[in-house]
């Protein structure tokens, strides 16, 4: 047994970290939160040139070769540093989907495009308020085109491909929709962090092909959105672990009444309990990233439990990286709240926390209480 | 990053469960699963007599002490060898509560600090559960405050180089059934509190140690009150130098904070088969979704625990050395047991008042909501705990300490008197 990343992952762990460093400071960020893109282009396109976004997709379809722990090494550094692109759409969503389900000649056109930053994808389930359930699809599929509406979709406004749960009949199936196609609209919405942009993608007669059988719609999102959590749960926890270095070094730096506050226990307890949220979700996580890497049967309750884990870290850390700053830290001048909005945006990302703790308990009902305790 | 064990791993599992299966002590195998928080709970059968029966057959065996040399009665195993053993001894550990301070903390500090005579006189027999050992450590004065201890230590007036301590211990776990102690002195009042100690180890049967166990909350008397009144120590029974005891204890306190902290559980398996039997309006508690959200909580903070310390275990077996980070696992288990144990009973509606045999996990909740409050304070509070993260692990600043340079002597003791 041997709970931890090799010696090669975490090298490049540090060469990702380096770049981002001096490719994606918090003024990147800013530009996109401030400014009219919906993303950072040239950061995109300096990924793929790294070899990140075709880190996982086999080198026959134009990737890299490497695999899943090297991608969740990657998506720690980019929640470290708030990247504002497409990545977890793309990647964790889109490549990852046709992946496990596309037809060969999904694969052909599109991984290549994916792996060299040509093609931005979006994932497009949700449908109205609450948890998604089966029930709530509207959007159909007539075997040949979809319409409907989707929102909010992430990236949609600037995705290339979408991926659609879609009522074909009266079952549910996946389709892949080429967004140059006809009878596509995008609406902007604003939301609460505009470093990562939100539409409702709308479809009249929008050509389509399906992933996987007709009826399977589903079970494959849903085996998707497992492995996406896991994905994502490493970015909340790079978001956790800045959030609460910022706090630490700001108790460091900041003094009152003659002391560094961070010396009062009042503050220095808030940042112990924020190393222990990060700590019990780096973990969990790494337990995800097992799961994930060797698609173990576990990987279910590994994906719940990490992302639960991890969305528990990065809100209390952004949050408690708020209340360390004092009003210092509820300015638009300093980075706290843009990490308090990715916090908050990504704790809603494909499903929300409670949806995930209600998940994590089925499953968990349905077999295995060993595999997490 | 692998979950699986490498086939050496798999080869030292199956040889572990061939023994065991051959020697562990099958006939107490159910009591010991319902044995009640906080003790063995045997009713058949004299429990250190059964928990001594055990660790002997271990160590004739060689499987005790798995993290001692062998020359001192240990089994030399590496930590994945350690994990793997603990794994598989199951329910059979909790037969070695009674020698969890002798063999995690007292032996670790006889091995670093006496000499080479005593080594082999005290660790085969405290390895091989013949001998039981305590830490004297915590006084009425100073708990969390441990350097501030008042009992006294001073050079016997008849040129024998004995010494003659006089004083009381408090919260001394297990005292009532040891053989040895490990005893924490003042031996210079004259200079600041943290430079006039000095360590012993004695008998616990001296003349003029007297142990008065403590009736707890929970009904329970695991700790004692320990008074000692004219003891005789012989000179050769000191630890380090005289002076030196603060040192000393850290070696004590270090290994204190991996052994208490090392894979406790939080109750949560026990919470989750509960919720699967029972009924909220005619569907199993796991289909309300507000149980849903609690259960998922205290899930994801026991296997947070579970796999830090298979990262620390990781971290170990590449000669890593265990750092304050391991602060954590006492820090989260006492605070989630506790809570987790008030959700349990809340969940048994009026019903949870009730403790008896009766209960769900034949009161194992109520057991653990009484005890618990002693899990987050014992070893380190939950408040020590996190001042040790913050400031060894993170880097703040220490807490100011006024009395860090005044001598012992000149440390007020009361908010109304000096001492």
């Amino acid at each position: 047994m041997n709970l931890d990343f090799s010696d090669e992952q975490k090298q490049l762990r540090d060469q990702v970290r380096r770049f981002l460093k001096e490719n994606c400071p918090p003024a990147a960020v800013r530009a996109i939160l401030e400014g009219d893109d919906q993303y950072d282009a040239k950061l995109y396109q300096g990924l793929a040139d790294l070899g990140v976004l075709g880190a996982a997709i086999p080198e026959e379809y134009g990737g890299v070769g490497l695999g899943h722990l090297e991608l969740c090494v990657v998506a720690e550094e980019l929640g470290r540093v708030l990247a504002p692109v497409p990545v977890a759409s793309t990647v964790y969503l889109g490549a990852e989907c046709l992946m496990q389900a596309g037809s060969e000649e999904q694969k052909q056109a599109w991984l290549p495009q994916i792996s060299a930053g040509e093609a931005i994808g979006c994932w497009a389930i949700n449908e109205g308020t609450g948890r998604m359930k089966p029930a709530k699809v509207a959007l159909t599929f007539d075997g040949k085109t979809v319409s409907g509406s989707k929102a909010p979709i992430t990236d949609g406004g600037i995705a290339d491909f979408a991926i659609v749960l879609a009522k074909e009949g009266s079952d549910l199936s996946l389709c892949l929709v080429d967004l140059s196609g006809s009878g596509v609209s995008r609406e902007t919405l604003d939301s609460i962090d505009p470093t990562r942009g939100q539409v409702k993608l709308t479809f009249e007669g929008t050509p389509a092909t399906r992933i996987g059988s007709a009826g399977d719609g589903w079970h494959i999102a849903t085996q998707i959105m497992d492995r996406a959590a896991i994905l994502i749960g490493f970015e909340q926890l790079g978001g956790a672990d800045r959030a609460l270095e910022m706090g630490r070094d700001y108790a460091l730096e900041r003094m009152a009444f003659g002391r560094q506050i961070g010396s009062f226990q009042a503050v220095k307890h808030i940042l112990a309990d924020m190393y222990v949220s990060a700590t019990l979700a780096r973990s969990n996580c790494y337990y995800g990233a097992w799961a994930l890497s060797s698609s173990a049967a576990e990987l279910p309750i590994a994906a719940a439990t990490a992302r639960v884990s991890a969305t528990n870290a990065f809100q209390h850390c952004a949050k408690n990286n708020i209340q360390v700053h004092g009003g210092m830290g509820f300015t638009w001048a300093f980075d706290c709240h843009l990490y308090y909005r990715r916090s908050n945006a990504l704790a809603l990302t494909i499903g929300s926390l409670s949806t995930w703790e209600s998940l994590l308990i089925e499953r968990m009902s349905a077999g295995n209480v060993e595999a997490a305790a | 990053m692998d979950f699986n064990d490498t086939p050496q791993e798999a080869e030292f599992r199956k040889e572990v469960r061939t023994w065991l299966d051959a020697n562990a002590p099958k006939h107490l195998e159910d009591e010991l699963k319902r044995a009640s928080f906080g003790s063995n709970g045997l009713e058949s059968e004299d429990p250190i007599k059964a928990s001594k029966a055990w660790q002997k057959k271990k160590a004739e065996a060689g499987w005790a002490c798995l993290h001692w040399p062998k020359e001192y009665g240990g089994g030399a195993r590496s930590a994945m060898e350690r994990v793997i053993w603990s794994q598989e001894e199951g329910p059979y550990a909790v037969l070695s509560g009674l020698f969890t301070i002798g063999h995690g903390m007292c032996g670790p500090t006889v091995m670093e600090w006496a000499n080479e005579e005593w080594k082999e006189r005290l660790l085969p027999p405290l390895a091989s559960g013949e001998e039981v050992w305590c830490q004297l450590f915590s006084e009425p004065a100073s708990g969390s405050d441990l350097a501030g201890l008042r009992t006294r230590a001073v050079k016997a007036d008849d040129g024998s180089g004995d010494w003659i301590i006089n004083g009381q211990k408090i919260w001394t776990s297990g005292a009532q059934n040891s053989d040895w102690g490990l005893l924490i002195t003042r031996t210079d009042p004259d200079v600041p509190k943290h430079k006039g100690l000095t360590m012993f180890f004695l008998r616990m049967d001296s003349p003029g140690v007297k142990v008065v166990p403590i009736k707890q909350a929970n009904g329970a008397s695991g700790f004692n009150e320990v008074y000692f009144d004219d003891v005789r120590i012989p000179d050769d029974q000191r630890l380090g130098d005289v002076g030196n005891g603060w040192k000393v204890s850290l070696t004590t306190l270090m290994n204190e904070r991996l052994s208490i902290g090392s894979g406790m559980s939080t109750g949560f398996p026990e919470l989750f088969k509960f919720c699967m039997d029972m009924e909220i309006d005619g569907e199993a508690a796991t289909a309300d979704s507000g149980v849903r959200s609690k259960l998922a909580q205290f899930a994801v903070k026991q296997s947070g625990l579970k796999y830090t310390g298979m990262r620390a275990i990781s971290a170990l077996s590449k000669g890593e050395t265990p750092g304050p980070e391991n602060s954590i696992g006492k820090l989260v288990a006492g605070a989630t047991m506790q809570e987790l144990a008030m959700y349990a009973l809340d969940l048994q509606g009026e019903a949870g008042v009730v403790w008896d045999e009766d209960s769900p996990q034949n009161g194992r909740f109520q057991a653990m909501l009484m005890r618990s409050p002693a899990t987050r304070i014992e070893g380190g509070s939950d408040e020590i705990l996190r001042n040790i993260i913050g400031e060894r692990v993170l880097g703040l600043p220490g807490d100011i300490r006024v009395d860090k340079d005044v001598p012992f002597k000149e440390i007020p003791t009361s908010g109304k008197a000096k001492a």
